[in-house]
């Protein structure tokens, strides 16, 4: 059984953070969900509760950060991108500081505490800020492997978390690189490109595709920012057609950066994207949400048969 | 630890040159803030003339003093005062706020020798300063474990809820090697504090949280600089604060205490009536 994808970030945090002095953790009241608590159970004189109180949190930060220590910011992905931006763009943006904000439950994985917990607009808004890296793992291997890039890697970093279980995708070990998207499948009729839980998704409306005599490409693109575009264009070349795959706006995030680096490229294939269609969602079961807002297998597979039409 | 007359005589005779060269910067460049500059100078000028471990030799020294000047406007005196402490040259100052400098028109951290961090936005840097102080006693760097963490907030900032915040936790964390000084000018851009946002108490508000308390003239250098050493003589796990205060457009009379010059260029008839109340030089 695959662990919930904040179990593998709270143990990947003590994995790597454990030993490692410069390591500090601070979180917002909210340690016991995004599992930075883990953290404050072996390491108390590393972690900083600092209460509801975001924004101090994200400039206290950038404080830890400038004196040569390696700090998380903990609370979920909505607020990092919203009480926290003001810190995180003027210290972690432009002063360039080497934070490292860990934004908990993202999309709509906090399904049932609805909209205003949500995040669907955080990618927008971290991918815009200079100097930030924006990543939105896949499952518990990636997810494992991008805690201990960030703390082996300087820069101000976004990584987009999960409250939930993720389908596993890679075999623990796999090597990962910075700036690389991870091919999974090939197929000559379109590419789909996909982030976080949408990659697992894909992975099975391609095996659908392929059913029914369509063969998809499936790409990882795990690292948003900076995002791979040599091997985005050698796909939409090869392929002739993109969609994209988000728990997210289709506003600014996966979709806007894949579309700006296409029209950059030259690569004018149809596109798609999946994603939420500028709106908010609503409360409900996390497997309601994702169908109701067609962010499933059997979205991505419309989507797809779709988009490739558009090549005729 | 006292300062002699002599020195405190060449205090306030750097005090009385940086205010007329921000000035004669300001008026040149026809852009930037003289209210909250001319208030910070004695502050400033306690602070890296006198009590501030920094080494201009070597500014990125682990173990030494931080300074955030939360109120980044101030800017101008800021660098002027690090120009004269030899971070750089003084010529420097005429490329203020002109394309590739490395005085921006805010603190910056990557651009100037002697800045410990961007600022600009107000309300956001007691948050990092507290970072700062927590953070150097944890570091690999932390050689010195009475580094001080200076920050220096001005009636805008504590507008701000997060300043309020950082308050909080700064109680919360017991740190002690945080001193926060407010240039406390009771003025800001829109008009008197007093009118745009109203303080109340403000040192019962920041005794009310936790923090120890002291007041002075921001404009007796001898003053802030018994101030700073109170501050750091009895490190009780409380932060500290020193309320300064001090006079927006100290030194020209026509600027003092008028919100209008918060960030207003200085026309030549401003300039030559500040520079012959000077005695004309």
């Amino acid at each position: 059984m695959a662990k919930a994808i904040r179990e593998v970030y709270g143990e990947a945090l003590v994995k790597y953070g454990r030993d490692n002095p410069d390591v500090v953790v601070l979180d917002a009241d909210v340690s016991s969900s995004t599992r930075s608590s883990l953290f404050q159970e072996v390491c108390p004189e590393r972690f900083f509760n600092v209460g509801v109180a975001e924004a101090n949190m994200s400039g206290m930060a950038a404080g830890f950060a400038s004196v040569g220590t390696i700090p998380f910011v903990n609370t979920f992905a909505t607020f990092i991108s919203t009480l926290g931006l003001l810190p995180a763009r003027i210290f972690g943006s432009y002063a360039n500081l080497n934070v490292k904000f860990m934004g908990a439950y993202g999309g709509l994985s906090d399904a049932y505490d609805g909209p205003s917990h949500h995040s669907i607009e955080d990618l927008t808004i971290m991918r815009a800020l200079p100097n930030f890296k924006v990543y939105v793992p896949s499952d518990e291997t990636l997810t494992d492997w991008l805690v201990k890039h960030a703390i082996e890697s300087k820069g101000p970093m976004y990584v987009r978390l999960s409250r939930d279980v993720f389908p596993s995708i890679y075999e623990p070990g796999t090597k990962f690189e910075d700036g690389k998207g991870k091919v999974l499948r090939q197929g000559k009729d379109a590419t789909i490109v996909a982030c976080g839980l949408m990659t697992g998704l894909a992975l099975d409306a391609a095996k659908e595709l392929a059913s029914e005599g369509i063969a998809v490409s499936v790409i990882d693109m795990f690292t948003i920012k900076p995002l791979d575009t040599e091997l985005l264009l050698e796909f939409a070349r090869s392929t002739g057609a993109v969609v994209t795959a988000e728990e997210h706006s289709v506003i600014g995030g996966l979709a806007g950066a894949v579309s700006e680096s296409l029209i950059l490229g030259q690569a004018y294939v149809p596109v798609g994207f999946v994603g939420l269609d500028d709106c908010h969602a609503e409360c409900g079961s996390y497997a309601d949400l994702l169908r109701k807002y067609k962010l499933d297998v059997s979205a991505i597979v419309a989507k797809v048969r779709e988009t490739v039409e558009k090549k005729r | 630890m006292g300062l002699t007359a002599e020195r405190k005589a060449y205090l306030e005779k750097l005090c009385q040159k940086f205010r007329r060269d921000v000035i004669d910067t300001l008026y040149e460049i026809q852009t930037g803030h003289p209210g909250g500059s001319l208030s910070v100078c004695e502050i400033l000028t306690a602070l890296y003339f006198e009590k501030a471990r920094v080494d201009p030799a070597d500014p990125q020294k682990p173990d030494r003093d931080r300074i955030v000047l939360c109120k980044g406007h101030a800017a101008p005196m800021l660098y002027r005062v690090l120009a004269e402490k030899g971070f750089f040259p003084v010529e420097e100052m005429k490329t203020l706020r002109r394309l590739d400098t490395r005085l921006q028109g805010h603190p910056s951290i990557k651009h100037t020798p002697g800045v410990d961090l961007s600022t600009g936005p107000l309300g956001t840097g007691l948050s990092a300063a507290l970072g700062m102080a927590l953070g150097l006693r944890l570091s690999k760097f932390h050689i010195k474990t009475d580094a001080r963490v200076y920050a220096i907030l001005g009636d805008g900032d504590v507008n701000e809820g997060m300043t309020w915040e950082a308050c909080m936790s700064a109680v919360k964390f017991k740190a002690d090697n945080l001193i926060a000084i407010y240039d406390w000018n009771r003025v800001q851009l829109d008009g008197k504090s007093a009118d745009i946002m109203p303080q109340g108490d403000m040192r019962a508000k920041f005794e009310a949280f936790g923090w120890r308390c002291l007041a002075c003239d921001g404009h007796d250098v001898e003053a802030l600089c018994e101030a700073l050493d109170k501050a750091n003589a009895y490190p009780d796990g409380r932060p500290v604060i020193i309320l300064a205060d001090t006079i927006k457009g100290k030194g020209v009379s026509f600027m003092e205490g008028q919100n209008a010059w918060h960030g207003k260029a200085i026309d030549e008839a401003s300039y030559k009536r500040a520079v012959a109340e000077w005695g004309g030089e």
